[in-house]
């Protein structure tokens, strides 16, 4: 029975990296917004602006909000990349299979993390080469299992919405109206220590903000949202949207 | 097990047609069955419903003794199935697609990799296996498909149009692997057709369905006998002689039915090549000429026509169209 479960969630796992690796010019490009970023608006933002605390705002404080941004850019898309699957077909191969949607799910969800994992990792070594200074080597390890927990909320997500949404003119609708929100709300660009209220509002209720925080206080040592605080709230957000998303697959149609 | 597949009054209903209403078949294990009808009769629900893709509105259906409803992870263990539309992960290669395959059905590896060279040279795929599945043809996804639907050793197989919008070399060569299938490996075969060829080139037995309803089921053969035989038809030099030669023919006793228009006599025999001398002599003994003899053999377009009052020819029309739109979609 484990056994089973196991041996489909690695099956689904191994189908993304297989993917993965062969669309290995896609992951180049998507690096290259990360990258421009760091590049040039980091020395913009910090010959202009100063944090809270006196600082300059610069690259280090531009990274964990980029890291952030291409978890939930490789996350969602991961999960919302079933509607490719329902429409080219082989969603169905997997469906007749005498396995559980469940682990279907999660064997996507796990593929999909792990995608989001290694490009986190490469805008981290990016970074690095850049010049930006990491607080600690555990610090950065642990960054990565934020990364993982960040990346599970937002494929449930993407999941729960590929199980509702039926072509893919729907889901580039809910794209630019989810993603473009969700990263300018969360504080990976600005800090939030003095926001009006209503943004204050927003920008707490924001999940990535809480993610973003979390690689913030890891790498670089400090964070505005205790990392108690935002540990938890990425957590709670990773275990209900991979419980709505599961319980949406498992009643989807095709 | 007496039958590989049995259903009783199986209904599916969707919000305003019935799109197949109280079938009842019964299906031998080893046999190659085949549901035969136009577009729209109902043919991929029926074999949806079999495969525990759709669920039944109404009535019940067993597969290899499990129920679709109560016990689809057993049925789903033991059939496979090739979609009408393509299902294949078209970035991966062909060789991938069968290991993520076999992988799913929990075959060990080293069953699975020979099971996997087995049915790559079962469909001659062996030399293509380790290209990217968007670089496949038609034919050759058609082909790893069938390929892949084989690799769990399935008891029963379901087939949901193998050939449709392939050209007929393809066809052939496709034909003589679900041959092969069922007569070496002894695996039960449901498809799905609309071609006639097919059905009466391949099938034991076959369905006829119209409208979500069987509206015969026998073989071949027998189908095509229940029309009362071949029909020749005669032409005359003369019309004035026609209703004499009918009355010949009716007294004579030789044929089952005698019908005619404008100059033709048209006489319905059993075993036409050999009653076409004895016809011909009749009528030269009654000093009537003939201008020119045919023999027409029933094909199952005659026994559809006879069953459904159209031909399923009428119901095809703008096939080129959606033929073209499929093999856009698999090469997509
Ligand atoms: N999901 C669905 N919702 C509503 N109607 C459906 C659905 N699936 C099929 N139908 C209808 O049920 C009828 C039978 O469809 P089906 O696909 O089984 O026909 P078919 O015999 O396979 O035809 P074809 O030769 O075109 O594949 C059609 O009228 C079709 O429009
Ligand atoms: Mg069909």
């Amino acid at each position: 029975m484990v056994r089973k479960a196991a041996n489909t969630v690695y099956t689904m796992w191994l189908r993304e990296m297989l993917r993965f690796w062969r669309s290995k010019s896609r992951i180049v490009g998507s690096l290259a917004t990360p990258f421009f970023f760091l590049v040039f608006l980091g020395p913009g933002f910090s010959s202009s602006y100063r944090l809270p605390t006196g600082q300059p705002l610069d690259n280090s404080f531009l990274a964990p909000g980029l890291i952030g941004m291409a978890i939930l850019f490789s996350s969602l898309m991961g999960g919302v990349s079933i509607i490719w699957d329902k429409e080219f077909g082989f969603l169905k191969e997997i469906l007749i299979a005498p396995v559980s949607r469940f682990y279907v799910a999660l064997g996507k969800a796990v593929g999909g993390v792990t995608t989001s994992i290694i490009q986190g990792i490469l805008i981290l070594i990016i970074a690095w080469l850049i010049g930006i200074k990491y607080h600690s080597l555990p610090g950065v390890v642990a960054s990565m299992g934020i990364m993982f927990i960040l990346g599970i909320g937002f494929i449930g997500l993407g999941i729960a919405l590929a199980s509702k949404i039926e072509s893919h003119e729907g889901f580039q609708m809910v794209m630019s109206f989810l993603t473009m929100p969700l990263v300018l709300l969360s504080g990976a660009f600005f800090p939030i220590t003095n926001l009006p209220g209503w943004l204050k509002l927003l920008v707490y209720a924001n999940p990535l903000t809480y993610g973003v925080e979390a690689i913030r206080w890891c790498l670089l040592g400090n964070s505005t949202i205790p990392i108690i605080t935002s540990l938890a709230g990425i957590t709670l957000f990773a275990f209900f949207m991979m419980l709505l998303g599961g319980k949406l697959f498992d009643s989807m149609e095709i | 097990m007496l039958y590989a597949i049995e259903t009783e009054g199986i209904t599916k209903k969707f919000d305003e047609i019935t799109a197949v209403n109280n079938v009842s078949i019964s299906v031998k294990p080893g046999e190659l069955f085949g549901l035969l009808g136009p577009n729209g009769a109902g043919k991929t629900t029926l074999i949806n419903m079999l495969s525990t893709m759709i669920e039944p509105t109404g009535g019940s259906a067993k597969v290899w003794d499990f129920d679709v409803k109560k016990d689809a992870p057993h049925v789903r263990q033991n059939i496979g199935m090739v979609f009408q539309d393509t299902t294949l992960d078209d970035r991966l290669t062909g060789r991938e697609n069968l290991d993520l395959h076999g992988r799913l059905y929990d075959m060990d590896s080293k069953h699975r990799k020979k099971r996997i060279e087995e049915v790559l040279s079962l469909v001659e795929l062996t030399d293509r296996a380790n290209a990217i599945v968007k670089t496949y043809s038609g034919g050759m996804t058609r082909r790893l498909e069938i390929a892949r639907g084989l690799m769990h050793h399935p008891h029963v197989l379901f087939l949901d149009e193998p050939t449709l919008g392939l050209d007929p070399q393809t066809r052939n060569h496709i034909w003589e692997y679900i041959k092969v299938l069922n007569k070496e490996e002894g695996v039960t075969i449901v498809l799905t057709t609309h071609y006639m060829e097919e059905a009466d080139h391949l099938c034991h037995r076959i369905a006829i369905i119209d409208h979500g309803e069987i509206v015969a089921l026998d073989t071949p053969e027998a189908l095509k006998n229940m029309l009362g035989g071949d029909v020749i038809t005669l032409e005359l030099e003369n019309p004035d002689n026609i209703s004499r030669l009918c009355e010949i023919y009716k007294e004579n006793g030789c044929a089952s039915i005698v019908s005619r228009k404008n100059n033709d006599v048209f006489i319905t025999v059993r075993d036409g090549e050999r009653q076409i001398p004895h016809v011909l002599e009749l009528a030269s003994d009654a000093g009537i000429p003939i201008r020119s003899v045919s023999l027409h053999k029933p094909t199952l377009d005659d026994v559809f026509l006879h069953f459904t009052g159209r031909a399923i020819r009428d119901k095809e029309a703008g096939e080129t169209e959606r033929v073209g739109y499929i093999l856009r979609a698999r090469r997509k």
